[in-house]
């Protein structure tokens, strides 16, 4: 974990040091050709308008590894007669560098805060929605993403949440859904020792910050302070801060209460000898929200095709195909009846919880969020 | 007195012996597990369940991983052979020839060793980019195999340097020397007396050189383009999906193939010792 947060840091400075350079020398400004200018299309930088289910070349399709299943990628080639390319990154950081660079790709995976970041640079192209009638397909938390309210730029791809998984035989059947299992003194003694939290400030944190009735993106120093003694408090009974084991821990009973993301906990679940036992809850007070989103990147040379990819990942069924290979959260509305019932059982609390919150980025405030998990957990 | 010295070196050549075993168990225990595992059926990378060869199929089937594989093969060929000349060029100028800025550039020559793998990624990608821009109204190049695999080299040269210059730095001059007198052309005493005498030190180079650019991430991942995804970036994009069994089994194909590479120099190397003329 130490090592991929220095990567992290290492790689912000790298993209500071990207944006210097390339400020110095952007008179020619990436490669964006754009061939017949129809100028039907009121949106900036390059106006090529999509017909819907239009094609213009092979897709340049950007991702990470093992996010789409490789049936999906053949239908589509046979649908359509293009062919996909398929390239990998494993970090937005990394991908964002890429195309700051003018490497050219027709579609990217750029997660939520990304999102945001690469509209203000001015890195993706608007979206054309005639050439996405199956845009009214998403649910309808999906509609309007705080990094994207009007999805003028991105549709969501896939989604996951970070909450809590208990052991049922410990907490018993009728828990209920709250960060109160480990922040309450009196409730979290009982586990005293089998609660393991993720290693993460912003998660760690912002599950304080929730319990306490804060936004997970809340910048108030005296709240994170108080979420700081929570935390130091109920530090006593937490068996350890772990991102990576969590799940596993969960379901070989050396946990009993975990807080970790969704996609780890329902492969370790559904895995685990008998997954009744196990449970996964998104707490009343909020959990968090990260939505992983398509979007086509400024320079792209074939914005159809990417436009007719987008349409048939939020297709119905193909959005179902696509959660049933990944098993990550389908933001797909219209899916719903074709995923299977155990990973859809999975997800279905998420229509229903109430205060789903997206982790923003807060700039110079970040720091904070660290400093503070730091000292809560010495 | 005598005794007790003795006493004494019996007790620390049985510690030196132990420390053997133990840099060994070290080194090879994780490869081992990583053999045993790759033949689990389980979906979880470290709970055994029965013996399978499962992964190894789905490896075979997994297209995106064997087109990872071949790319990384590519990369790790290309740039191991161009580096390996060009650094075994640049250790010979630098050790047996004299010339002006010869010690600064000597100094430069090792800089890609001390430099972050992510301030050389991103100086690449700069490069690159710049170059692609003042072509653009000639030529359109753009990224890809071809400049993942000049960033490779790049980075390799310095390394194949240092190893073949270790080796010339032992090696007296006088048999080139030799050579010269018997009328020798520079190409020849090359060919016939420097070339088979620096050999181990190329091989150790080029070997070193192929690990490199094998399991490079960082560099890798800032100058790909479309569709050239190397095997470690593959490998490290599965953050979404979590690492499966199929990982290992692709492992075990490269460090099989790569025993197999280090077998085969070995040999060479012995077999071109023997019938050397020297």
């Amino acid at each position: 974990m130490n090592a991929k947060k220095m990567m992290a840091l290492l790689m912000s400075l790298a993209l500071v040091l990207l944006a210097c350079g390339a400020d110095t020398t952007a008179e020619e400004p990436v490669p964006a050709p754009a061939p017949d200018d129809t100028a039907g299309e009121p949106a900036p930088p390059t106006g090529e308008t999509c017909a819907a289910g239009e094609t213009d070349g092979n897709l340049n399709f950007y991702n990470w590894s093992e996010y789409i299943d490789p049936d999906l990628l053949s239908a589509f080639e046979a649908e359509y007669g293009v062919s996909v390319v398929e390239s990998f990154y494993d970090s937005n950081e990394a991908m964002l560098a890429q195309l700051q660079a003018g490497v050219v790709y027709d579609l990217i995976v750029p997660s939520d805060y990304m999102v945001g970041i690469m509209i203000q640079e001015g890195l993706l192209l608007p979206l054309q929605k005639d050439a996405v009638p199956n845009i009214a397909n998403l649910a309808g938390q999906f509609q309007a993403p705080p990094y994207d309210p009007g999805l003028e730029y991105s549709v969501a791809y896939q989604y996951g949440t970070t909450g809590l998984g208990v052991n049922l035989d410990v907490v018993g059947d009728d828990v209920e859904p709250t960060w109160a299992l480990v922040f309450d003194p009196e409730l979290a003694s009982r586990y005293s020792g089998q609660i393991s939290l993720l290693n993460d400030p912003r998660e760690t944190m912002g599950a304080a910050l929730m319990y306490l009735g804060h936004s997970i993106n809340d910048v108030d120093l005296a709240n994170l302070q108080e979420a700081t003694e929570l935390l130091a408090e109920a530090r006593q009974h937490v068996a350890t801060f772990d991102s990576d084991q969590y799940a596993s821990s969960l379901v070989t009973g050396e946990t009993a209460v975990a807080h970790g993301y969704s996609g780890g906990m329902i492969t370790a679940i559904s895995d685990a000898d008998d997954p009744d036992r196990f449970d996964y809850l998104l707490p009343a007070e909020g959990a968090t929200l990260w939505v992983d989103n398509m979007a086509i990147p400024v320079g792209a040379e074939h914005p159809c095709t990417a436009h007719a990819f987008i349409d048939f990942i939020l297709d119905a069924e193909n959005g179902a195909t696509l959660t049933n290979w990944n098993w990550y959260g389908s933001p797909n509305a219209a899916s719903m009846e074709f995923i299977e019932e155990e990973v859809a059982e999975f997800y279905a609390e998420t229509d229903v919880a109430p205060n789903l919150q997206v982790i923003e980025d807060t700039g110079d405030y970040e720091i904070n969020f660290t400093d503070f998990f730091a000292q809560a957990r010495s | 007195m005598s005794d007790e010295s003795i006493r004494i070196g019996r007790w620390s050549d049985r510690l030196l012996g132990a420390n053997g075993w133990i840099v060994y168990l070290f080194l090879y225990t994780p490869i081992f597990v990583l053999i045993v595992f790759s033949f689990n059926d389980n979906q979880r990378v470290a709970v055994w369940t029965e013996f399978s060869f499962r992964w190894y199929g789905e490896m075979l089937q997994n297209d995106a991983v064997l087109r990872a594989l071949r790319n990384t093969l590519i990369v790790a060929g290309v740039s191991t052979v161009m580096s390996t000349i060009l650094g075994t060029a640049a250790a010979i100028s630098m050790e047996r020839y004299r010339f002006r800025g010869q010690r600064s550039a000597d100094g430069l020559l090792y800089l890609p060793i001390i430099i972050p793998d992510v301030t050389m990624a991103v100086m690449m990608l700069l490069f690159f980019a710049q170059v692609f821009n003042m072509t653009s109204n000639v030529v359109r190049l753009s990224f890809g195999l071809g400049t993942i695999s000049l960033a490779h080299i790049a980075f390799n040269i310095a390394f194949v340097a240092i190893v073949v210059r270790a080796r010339l730095a032992q090696m007296e001059p006088q048999m080139e020397e030799a050579a010269a007198d018997l009328y020798a052309s520079n190409w020849q005493t090359f060919r016939y007396v420097t070339l088979p005498l620096i050999l181990p030190g190329v091989a150790g180079g080029a070997l070193l050189a192929l690990t490199l650019s094998l399991d490079d991430v960082v560099v890798t991942q800032f100058v790909s383009g479309p569709g050239s995804t190397t095997l470690p970036v593959y490998v490290f994009g599965l953050v979404r999906r979590g690492v499966t069994p199929l990982i290992n089994a692709v492992s075990v194909v490269m460090l099989v193939a790569s025993i197999l590479l280090v077998a085969v120099s070995l040999v060479f190397q012995r077999r071109s010792g023997r019938s050397s003329p020297l």
